[in-house]
């Protein structure tokens, strides 16, 4: 047990701490809308040139190169988080397809998106979930007919975040109707200008819409898009989900977040008592607290785990059920906190944070919804982790 | 970096837990249960010949210098077996000298400690919460009053004990009037002490402070290994009991069950470790981490109880499976020095929060 860091480390956070300092001026800000706002675009480029983003990736394709190397990437993620400085890029497309495509992408499918999707110049959705397939997600019934050297493609898609901005869309769609579930599936690529799309906004209760429904009317695009082979989609978007597990449950975030409560508390009042005098209210504050540093100490496991490349096991495996819960609780205690107050929403007078609490605890529910279910992670902790036997496919009707 | 243990960290795990497979299966823990001290004194002299009273005193002292992290490995063993074992006293009271005995004291005991010719019980209930008017006074070397849940009196020599005014004292056991308390916790014996104007040595540099939250932490660990084992039990239960055709450990009612409490207990491993880990190393962090530590533990460790047992159904709640020796163990841990609420105070006071 040692959880210092080597010298050379602390001498490669100093670099980047530098480097954050030396280009401020260069960062763009809350003035800098939209995805393809050219400042954030430039911010991504730098970034990528100097290893903060896309550190990995192979020069070949758009990214910067390195060895990988946690402990680095944690130390970028900590700076970024210790200067305030806006993060590298993160979507869909750079987290879940950029991976998917390094693994089973062909050379064409690599250069083509690689490097634009890095640079936040191409941005992606992902057609996954339909209506009638969501924790069953390999019941889709999205069809691609192959007519010659293109698929024509019908059928409805939901849950869509960023269709709207999205120049492509990674898909699962049935290339075998007549095949076993998982075996007649493919994972295929295509631009979201293709005619017979259509987008329609999901308003949420947020009020917002975070996500769409897409429909595809004799959408014809061609069979080149196919990542891996044909009907072995289910392979690669099991390799893509197991980089959206990891992205929901950062225990740097939601130990942020406590601390933003911690300060909400010391500065809000009730009755004239701030509501970290309030005993009931602090109690659940410490009780939060204690769970977030057994996550960040787990989340040091896993870390060593990953050093060492070795599998973490039941540490990896409770990540999202528990993370996104804690972060849905911590939310909660900021609006009880705030009483009635927290109950404002939108714009007006004695709204705290811009309502961005309740904003929390409802999409927070939406993540512990989304990406597998509560239910669906405890199959899998149960199944994966404890050797429990799965539940009996109920007899054909 | 590295957040793991060393190889010889789980080899000693792996050496207490095959050693009280052997020595302390159910059967023993019931003997010991029923009330026969042969049976604590025989496991707690095997423990000791693998160094379990040596471990925290320093090698310069006999012992064999190891750390918290070290401890806290033990301490979940014996969690997860349940066992009628002297351990805990043995470090708190190693932690008293090294930390707050002057040197001649440490000279004097520390070795006596590591070869188990002093045997320490532990009276520090009253730091935390003093009831039925119990708490005691120290007076020109001279000690009256009542001291309440002590632990390991049971084989002791000595009593180290805290005063009201959180002075650490060493008394012999002979000079205090020892009666045993009955709680719902058969494998551990906790007793009430009187004092007086019994003869007291004191520890110049006490902060007594220092070892609630080492004990507290020695008890989270316990707590962490009674829950582990609570789980294990659970779903090696659910992989065998059949009902309507089926194990019911395919049920999605009672994988879930599992799974929660699998959940819940795994960032308790690391968070343990984590608040051992920063006491040997002298974090600044090190007395919240404990705080925290126990608290959560307490928590989670009562939803584990709860929660297994009724995964075994009607056959948990009987003596048959024993498995209410881990419930029980888990319970009283939870309220020996601080509540879960009473904790979470102390953690809010180190940060400033309460008065």
């Amino acid at each position: 047990m040692d959880l210092a860091l080597s010298s050379e480390y602390e001498a490669f956070r100093k670099e980047v701490a530098d480097i954050l300092e030396a280009n401020r001026d260069k960062a763009p800000t809350s003035e800098d809308r939209g995805m393809k706002n050219d400042r954030r675009l430039a911010w991504q480029k730098l970034l990528i040139e100097n290893g903060l983003a896309a550190r990995t990736i192979p020069q070949a394709y758009g990214g910067y190169g390195a060895e990988p190397d946690i402990l680095q990437s944690r130390i970028i993620a900590e700076e970024f988080a210790r200067t305030g400085m806006p993060r590298p890029l993160a979507n869909q497309g750079i987290s879940m397809l950029v991976p998917t495509l390094l693994e089973l992408g062909t050379e064409e499918q690599k250069t083509a998106y690689i490097g634009p999707t890095l640079r936040g110049e191409m941005i992606w959705c992902q057609g996954y979930s339909e209506p009638g397939s969501g924790s069953d997600l390999a019941s889709l019934r999205t069809a691609a007919v192959r007519d010659g050297d293109d698929f024509v493609i019908n059928g409805q898609k939901i849950w869509t975040s960023t269709a709207k901005q999205a120049d492509m869309i990674f898909c699962l769609v049935r290339t075998d109707p007549d095949a076993k579930k998982h075996h007649g599936i493919s994972y295929i690529l295509f631009p979201m200008g293709t005619p017979g799309i259509e987008i329609r906004p999901l308003i949420d209760m947020t009020e917002a819409a975070n996500f769409n429904e897409v429909f595809f009317t004799d959408v014809r695009v061609p069979a080149s898009g196919i990542v891996h082979e044909e009907n072995k989609g289910w392979q690669v978007a099991n390799a893509t989900l197991t980089h959206e597990r990891g992205m929901l449950g950062d225990p740097n975030s939601t130990k942020a977040r406590l601390v933003e409560v911690a300060e909400l508390m010391k500065r809000e009042t009730l009755n004239g008592q701030r509501l970290i005098d309030h005993p009931v209210f602090r109690d659940r504050l410490v009780a939060l607290q204690a769970r977030v540093y057994a996550m960040q100490a787990n989340g040091l496991r896993i870390t060593t785990a990953r050093l060492k490349q070795e599998n973490a096991g039941m540490a990896g495996l409770i990540v999202k059920l528990q993370g996104c819960e804690l972060n849905h609780e911590i939310a909660r205690l900021a609006i009880d906190a705030l009483g009635e107050l927290g109950v404002l929403y939108g714009v007006g007078e004695h709204i705290r944070d811009e309502g961005a609490w309740q904003w929390r605890y409802m999409y927070d529910l939406g993540l512990i919804i989304g990406g597998g279910t509560a239910q669906i992670q405890k199959n899998i902790i149960s199944e994966r982790g404890l050797g429990m036997p799965r539940e009996p496919k109920p007899a054909a009707a | 970096m590295e957040f793991a243990l060393s190889e010889d960290q789980r080899l000693l795990q792996d050496s207490i837990n095959g050693f009280l497979d052997k020595t302390s299966p159910l059967d023993t823990v019931r003997e010991a249960a029923a009330g026969d001290p042969a049976v604590r004194a025989r496991v707690s002299e095997g423990l000791a010949e693998m160094g379990s009273a040596a471990l925290f005193v320093p090698e310069d002292h006999d012992g064999l210098g190891l750390g918290v992290l070290e401890a806290v490995l033990v301490q979940e063993a014996l969690g997860a077996a349940v066992a009628p074992a002297r351990f805990f006293g043995d470090v708190v009271v190693a932690a008293a000298f090294r930390w707050d005995g002057d040197r001649g004291q440490q000279s004097d005991y520390l070795p006596k400690i590591a070869s188990g010719e002093a045997k320490f019980a532990i009276a520090l209930s009253e730091v935390v919460s003093a009831r039925d008017g119990a708490g005691v006074t120290a007076s020109g070397g001279k000690l009256s009053g009542t001291a309440m849940f002590a632990m390991d009196a049971s084989d002791a020599t000595h009593i180290l004990v805290a005063d009201r005014a959180g002075m650490l004292h060493v008394v012999a056991a002979g000079d205090a009037d020892i009666k045993p308390l009955q709680t719902i916790d058969r494998t551990r014996t906790f007793h009430e002490l009187t004092f007086d104007n019994a003869s007291a040595e004191h520890l110049p540099n006490a902060a007594a402070d220092d070892l609630v939250r080492l004990a507290r932490l020695l008890l989270a660990a316990d707590t962490l290994g009674a829950s582990t084992a609570m789980l294990d039990k659970a779903v090696a239960y659910a992989k065998e009991r059949k009902q309507f055709g089926r194990v019911i450990g395919s049920f999605q009612a009672v994988k879930h069950m599992c799974a929660e409490m699998a959940a819940e207990i795994e960032p308790c491993r690391a968070l343990v470790w984590h608040a051992a880990h920063a006491i040997d190393t002298q974090d600044d962090e090190a007395p919240l981490m404990a705080n925290l530590a126990k608290s959560h533990l307490a928590e989670v460790g009562t939803f584990v109880a709860r929660t297994s047992t009724e995964v075994h159904g009607g056959m948990g709640f009987t003596d048959l499976v024993g498995l209410h020796f881990w419930f029980k163990r888990i319970g009283v841990n939870r309220q020996l020095l601080g509540s879960p609420e009473a904790v979470r105070t102390d953690a809010a006071r180190l940060q400033g929060w309460a008065a």
